[in-house]
């Protein structure tokens, strides 16, 4: 440890930056109590929540600023069996979520251009442009990334993930750790199991080396514990959309995922989702949906339009139509059930074998119809996302499925989870519009 | 032009049509014009026109459609070109079915069900290929007149095959071929045999049902039908007035709200 980034860490981190964070937050939760809707507001007033999870997001990325020289920090795939990593105290950067929040906060396209002028297709997915970008520039929204000394990646979310990581590999110059996770077109086989487990079980010495210290069984098994706890927590949370009216909408998921993401397993984070869980439950018994007149309940497929999402949630709330579950949220805790602390590495390769991008496109639809039933849906928003093809993968035969067969009107919505330049307010507006007259005839 | 009592409106992306409707829904009086760029001057002057044609003054309630329906301020309600083109084809053609619309920048395939709802759709997203603008581009590009295309195609005795889908690259295909000799109407030929294989893709991704009916600014090109009806094996039926079925189904939408005009701000 570097005594002069210590202090500055202590100082700029511990000291200053989580105080004036707490600070923030206490004064974001009395701007949201204070709020009074005007009467013709489609939505009722945001969680309060949130405000916490903007707090321990702020928190994480204020702690990357002054990470390096502190605590060995890794860059990780969102499906990265990360257990291992955070036995080992490791800081972690998810550049998924840090292109997710460029892409709210509207800087994902400068961050793509940068890319592109690197040479970098447009047609790669734009969390990678933006990433890429944001490593070729020192560009972010977020002050500064910590520099990383690992790079783990996992295969199961898509394979672009792996050109992204060996070019941040080559860009930073540190080893790169992949885990290849084949694709389940089935059930997952025990010799896939087997091949995925002896790659964890092989980043565990590559993992000490870079962090200079042993892991203990003990430690993994807790993280696993903690993991397990919070991917619950979020499922329950995620499920109580069953209500109606529904005290969440999608939209709520999308913003408050960050946690679920990229701090599983923290104690704060299962603390926040404990919160959010309790506000989420008074809504429910008060009988106060998360839209004000909830006439239409619909889901959402693939990744959000994250710079779209307040316009959405208004349109859409504005015409009594609450996507009241996705897909993609859903996703952070359906393995939940997968986890075991008893087991933790062997429970880790099952759990890393099955997101929903690496399971086939048929299983994704009976878990989209399953979803139909239980949430009691009108209809279905398919967004075809133009960076995520394994996700919009299927996505036709989907539709048509949910359409013909279940007679649960569903669009596909082409955009993209980033980059704004392929997104059309009129087109989306004329579909989205088209879709809700079709749910209201049928 | 008297009785008519609802006035539907479809600013479209490049034609922008107005109708008239009598209280039984007929056809009272229609108008289309190329699309103005300020849609909102030209929809009030069309809609006034059929206002003063049918001596009904402000009093002639109005619904809108098509792209440029939210700009039409004297519309009393706006509804999208899905449910309007549904509604205003089953009126006149009397029966549900499958609709392939085709019109300047949209292609859409609607389901039709019981009484003229759109149970299903699917509509052309990021690209203008299958639409009438892939054909109008092509047309001044071998400066063919629009409405001699269609007839021009079906009667070529040979075809060129037009491998890009894209407007825009099409455009190099064709001028490569004229260089090369080949004949115009073959050319022709051609390129309807892209556009309808884009639709027919569409067709059968909502899955085909039948009668297929056929609207939109294109429905006038015989090519279009004939070649569609060769892809699907079905026989394409047509509307009177192909090109007016959206602003007809939103005057009809009015007129079956009830509403009347005294009413028309509820």
């Amino acid at each position: 440890m570097n005594p002069k980034d210590y202090l500055a860490y202590t100082l700029g981190y511990q000291l200053l930056g989580k105080s004036y964070l707490s600070w923030q937050r206490h004064s974001d939760e009395r701007a949201i109590k204070a709020l009074r809707p005007a009467a013709d507001d489609p939505l009722n007033p945001p969680l309060v929540g949130t405000a916490r999870m903007k707090e321990l997001m702020s928190r994480h990325y204020l702690e990357g600023r002054y990470a390096n020289g502190v605590r060995k920090v890794a860059w990780v795939t969102s499906g990265a069996p990360i257990e291992v990593l955070r036995a080992l105290d490791f800081f972690l950067i998810y550049p998924e979520n840090h292109a997710a929040l460029c892409g709210a906060r509207r800087h994902a396209e400068g961050l793509c251009v940068e890319a592109e002028n690197a040479g970098y297709s447009r047609d790669i997915c734009s969390y990678a442009r933006t990433d890429i970008g944001s490593a070729l520039s020192g560009r972010t929204p977020m002050g500064k990334l910590p520099r990383p000394d690992l790079l783990l990646c996992c295969t199961n979310i898509c394979q672009t993930v792996l050109y992204w990581y060996r070019v941040l590999a080559a860009h930073f110059n540190v080893p790169l750790y992949v885990v290849d996770a084949p694709f389940l077109y089935d059930k997952a086989s025990d010799h896939q199991l087997d091949y995925v487990l002896e790659q964890i079980e092989g980043l565990i010495p590559v993992a000490e080396k870079v962090a200079g210290k042993r892991v203990s069984r003990e430690r993994l098994q807790e993280i696993m514990e903690q993991g397990k706890s919070c991917a619950e927590l979020w499922l329950t949370i995620m499920d109580r959309a069953q209500h109606r009216p529904s005290p969440i909408t999608a939209f709520d998921g999308f913003i408050n995922m960050g946690p679920i993401v990229d701090l599983r397993g923290e104690p704060e984070t299962f603390a926040f989702y404990t919160e959010l869980l309790g506000e989420i439950d008074r809504r429910i018994d008060n009988g106060v949906g998360a839209i004000r007149n909830e006439r239409k309940r619909v889901l959402w497929d693939n990744l959000p339009v994250w710079y779209k999402i307040g316009k959405l949630s208004r349109h859409l709330g504005a015409k009594g139509v609450n996507v009241v579950v996705s897909t993609y949220t859903y996703a952070w805790g359906e393995l939940a059930p997968m986890m075991d602390a008893a087991d933790p590495m062997r429970s880790s390769a099952r759990v890393y074998l099955h997101p929903i991008l690496n399971r086939s496109t048929g299983d994704k639809l009976r878990s989209m119809r399953e979803m139909v039933a239980k949430f009691q849906l009108d209809g279905a928003i398919l967004h075809s996302d133009r960076s995520c093809k394994p996700y919009s993968l299927g996505q036709i035969d989907q539709r048509d499925n949910l359409a013909n067969d279940l007679e649960v009107p569903a669009v596909l919505l082409e955009a993209d989870h980033s980059d704004p330049r392929v997104y059309s307010d009129e087109q989306a507006d004329a579909r989205l519009d088209a879709f809700i007259e079709t749910m209201e005839a049928a | 032009m008297g009785h008519a009592k609802w006035i539907g409106i479809d600013a479209g992306s490049t034609t922008c049509k107005a109708v008239a409707v009598g209280e039984d829904g007929a056809l009272a009086a229609w108008r289309i014009e190329p699309a103005h760029p300020v849609i909102e001057d030209q929809a009030a002057r069309l809609v006034e026109e059929l206002r003063s044609e049918a001596g009904a003054g402000a009093e002639l309630p109005v619904v809108a459609t098509g792209y440029g329906r939210k700009l039409v301020r004297c519309a009393s309600r706006n509804i999208t070109e899905i449910t309007c083109h549904a509604r205003g084809v089953f009126r006149a053609l009397g029966q549900p079915g499958m609709l392939v619309d085709i019109g300047g920048q949209d292609t859409k395939v609607i389901v039709i069900g019981a009484g003229g709802r759109a149970l299903d759709f699917m509509m052309n997203d990021k690209c203008a290929a299958g639409t009438g603008r892939f054909l109008e581009h092509s047309a001044a590009r071998l400066s063919v007149a629009i409405e001699d295309l269609g007839p021009r195609a079906l009667a070529s005795t040979g075809e060129e095959s037009i491998s890009s889908t894209c407007t825009v690259f099409a455009e190099s295909e064709i001028i490569s071929l004229v260089a090369h000799g080949a004949k115009v109407d073959a050319i022709l030929l051609g390129l309807h045999r892209s556009l309808i294989s884009r639709v027919v893709a569409m067709v059968h991704s909502v899955g085909l049902r039948t009668p297929l009916m056929l609207s939109g600014g294109v429905a006038k090109n015989p090519a279009a039908r004939a070649m569609l009806e060769q892809a699907t094996g079905q026989t394409v039926h047509l509307p009177e007035y192909p090109q007016l079925m959206g602003a007809y189904g939103a005057a009809l939408v009015g007129l079956e709200s009830g509403a009347g005009a005294a009413d028309k701000q509820a």
